[in-house]
């Protein structure tokens, strides 16, 4: 209220013209107010599409040049102008295979004992110190793989995996093992999507009502059973989610996987051989790239890396909106 | 009778067997839990170890020596990395929280389904992604890298993050309070600015905090469009360093000189990092007790 409303009296307060000017006055707040906030919301997919157009546009003379061929060539040559995506597609899906493989069960039994098993006082620390993981930079994920990360592969845990436990004769641990590697990139992934993974998890498992645990207590099950038969089943498609989120972050991670992967655009079925994923293919070569060609080739990879989380991350959306739903309901 | 105390015999042990298995299986999970928090522990050890001993007063307040030099500090780096925050708060924040504030009052519109997925799918964008869209976007138009192109790369990629956390925040604030603010004559905006927006502050607050926290180690976005600069600069239009930059051009030299260097700088980077999370959790978890208890 101010001064001169003050003054008003009471008839000139409750006046039909004050009430309309004020009604009037609100309006143009309400309508600029819902303008500005509709703005900023709208903001949001135009961003969006903002990014996949222009993308789309700066890949598009080497999509048009190399076609299909693209994804399927697999010689990276800048020196000839040849530009096929093969093995940093190949190296981004197996290093997020090999994180998925390791990140997956660790993830769900850190779920399960916060949800069903830990004690209440170790439940917020235990959640807390996985939730940290995600806080970490990229950069010093790398940095710590460099320096500790690395020297282990090379040392006890190559030579275990292919002398002590004979793995060597596989195709999966053969070759020399330099350290910078598949497996490594995999293992740094492996820690960086946990928490991601582990975060969506716990929260589906919280989401499974009492009632369905208590059914299957109720009819003898133990409570590993009560957690296979019962909780998991009712939870599936949200961890599915979960893991299936965890894959994009995967996917798209950058920096700690070019400090380790090595970097070298080959396709080789070992593990400990370097690879070379899409993201960091890009963030490798680009401030590098002078001709047009390579500049619109890594654009191409990176149109490629943005469809591909795309519809990963969409369907992980999906996938936990499902099972969150239904439990709200 | 034999045939049924058999069956029992059977049921008894495979009653025990079951029981076994169980702790067997839950036993698996403290491990896997255990294994979960042990990287964090390596990691935040193994930083300490490594750059401690570099932290001196210099190191905040001197400019990086030629690589492979010792000595030197990151002060260009810390000063870049508050820059390029600050940029990308003037942008995410008011965006993001705007858009939250339409997404809670909107709940069940076509438009605010669609903007909250895609809130989440921009969430889930590469960081390289979004750097080469900064490059291509505001880079190659002007023709230099610039502090300002990779604070808005930052800018965007806090847009989602905070959005969503200012959504839930406000769907938390009583329907009551909004009611009795419409009910006394307040307009609409001002309702919602001065009524919902302020009892939710706390927690968008703690949201903000937490974007900030994820965006200060970004490295991907800001490798071509910040590019990291070996010397002095605050202008908007030029090069800029940044911490993680910093780390990462340092941690692939092969001088062990710029490796303690890396170590240090990322050794500042996570406890700025972990103070600002942990502020933001503790700050969101005495508002959640204190509001359920």
């Amino acid at each position: 209220m101010t001064d001169a409303s003050a003054r008003l009296s009471a008839k000139q307060w409750f006046s039909a013209e004050r009430i309309a000017e004020s009604l009037k006055a609100a309006r143009y707040g309400d309508r600029a107010y819902t303008a500005v906030t509709t703005a900023f919301a709208v903001l949001i997919p135009l961003l969006l599409l903002l990014i996949a157009i222009s993308i789309t546009i700066a890949a598009w003379p080497a999509l048009s040049q190399f076609g299909w061929s693209f994804i399927t060539q697999s010689e990276w040559n800048v020196g000839a102008g040849k530009f096929g995506a093969a093995p940093a597609i190949y190296g981004t899906l197996v290093s997020s295979a090999v994180a998925l493989i390791i990140a997956t069960p660790l993830a769900l039994g850190v779920s399960i004992f916060l949800s069903e098993i830990a004690p209440k006082w170790l439940r917020q620390p235990v959640g807390f110190l996985v939730d940290l993981l995600a806080a970490i930079p990229s950069v010093v994920y790398g940095l710590w793989g460099v320096f500790v990360l690395i020297p282990l592969l090379r040392d006890p845990v190559g030579p275990f995996l292919s002398d002590t436990l004979h793995l060597g004769k596989t195709p999966l641990f053969s070759g020399p093992n330099y350290g910078y590697s598949m497996l490594a990139a995999g293992i740094i992934l492996a820690i960086m999507i946990l928490p991601f993974i582990s975060a969506v998890t716990r929260e589906v498992l919280l989401a499974v009502p009492r009632s369905q645990r208590e059914a299957a207590l109720a009819l003898g099950a133990t409570r590993w059973e009560m957690i296979r038969d019962a909780v998991i089943p009712y939870a599936r498609s949200g961890i599915i989610g979960g893991i299936i989120l965890g894959l994009g972050r995967a996917l798209g991670e950058t920096m700690a996987v070019t400090m380790l992967i090595g970097n070298r655009p080959e396709i080789s079925a070992s593990l400990f051989a370097p690879g070379y994923t899409m993201a960091s293919l890009i963030a490798n070569e680009f401030s590098e790239a002078t001709s047009d060609l390579h500049v619109s080739a890594l654009m191409a990879v990176g149109a490629v890396l943005f469809a591909v989380t795309l519809i990963v991350n969409a369907l992980a959306r999906w996938l936990v909106w499902r099972v969150t739903r239904a439990s709200r309901r | 009778m034999a045939g049924l105390a058999c069956d029992e015999g059977i049921e008894k042990m495979s009653r025990r067997s079951r029981h076994v298995r169980s702790k067997v299986m839950l036993g698996l999970t403290y491990a896997a839990a255990a294994m979960a928090t042990l990287p964090l522990l390596f990691i935040l050890v193994h930083l300490l170890r490594e750059g401690a001993q570099y932290i001196r007063p210099g190191f905040f307040t001197q400019m990086p020596k030629p690589i492979g030099e010792p000595g030197g500090g990151m002060a260009n780096a810390i000063v870049g990395t508050l820059m390029l925050i600050s940029i990308a708060s003037l942008i995410g924040l008011p965006v993001g929280i705007g858009a939250g504030l339409y997404l809670a009052e909107r709940r069940g519109a076509p438009l605010a389904t669609a903007v909250r997925f895609l809130s989440d799918v921009l969430n889930g964008l590469p960081s390289i992604v979004m750097g080469i869209f900064a490059w291509e976007f505001l880079v190659k138009p002007v023709g230099h890298f610039s502090a300002l192109a990779g604070g808005i790369a930052l800018g965007a990629m806090m847009i989602p993050l905070v959005t969503r956390t200012t959504e839930e925040m406000i769907t938390l604030v009583p329907v009551s309070l909004h009611e009795a603010a419409l009910a006394l004559g307040y307009s609409r905006w001002r309702t919602s600015l001065t009524i919902v927006l302020r009892t939710a502050l706390p927690g968008i607050v703690t949201g903000a905090l937490v974007a900030i926290a994820r965006i200060a180690g970004e490295t991907a976005p800001l490798l071509f469009t910040a590019l990291g600069n070996q010397f002095w600069s605050t202008s908007l239009r030029e090069p800029v360093a940044a911490l993680p930059l910093q780390i990462f051009t340092y941690a692939i030299t092969p001088y062990d000189t710029a490796h303690g260097q890396a170590w240090a700088g990322a050794l500042v980077l996570i406890v700025v990092v972990l103070t600002i999370s942990m502020l933001a959790r503790f700050a969101t978890r005495s508002r959640f007790r204190a509001g359920t208890d």
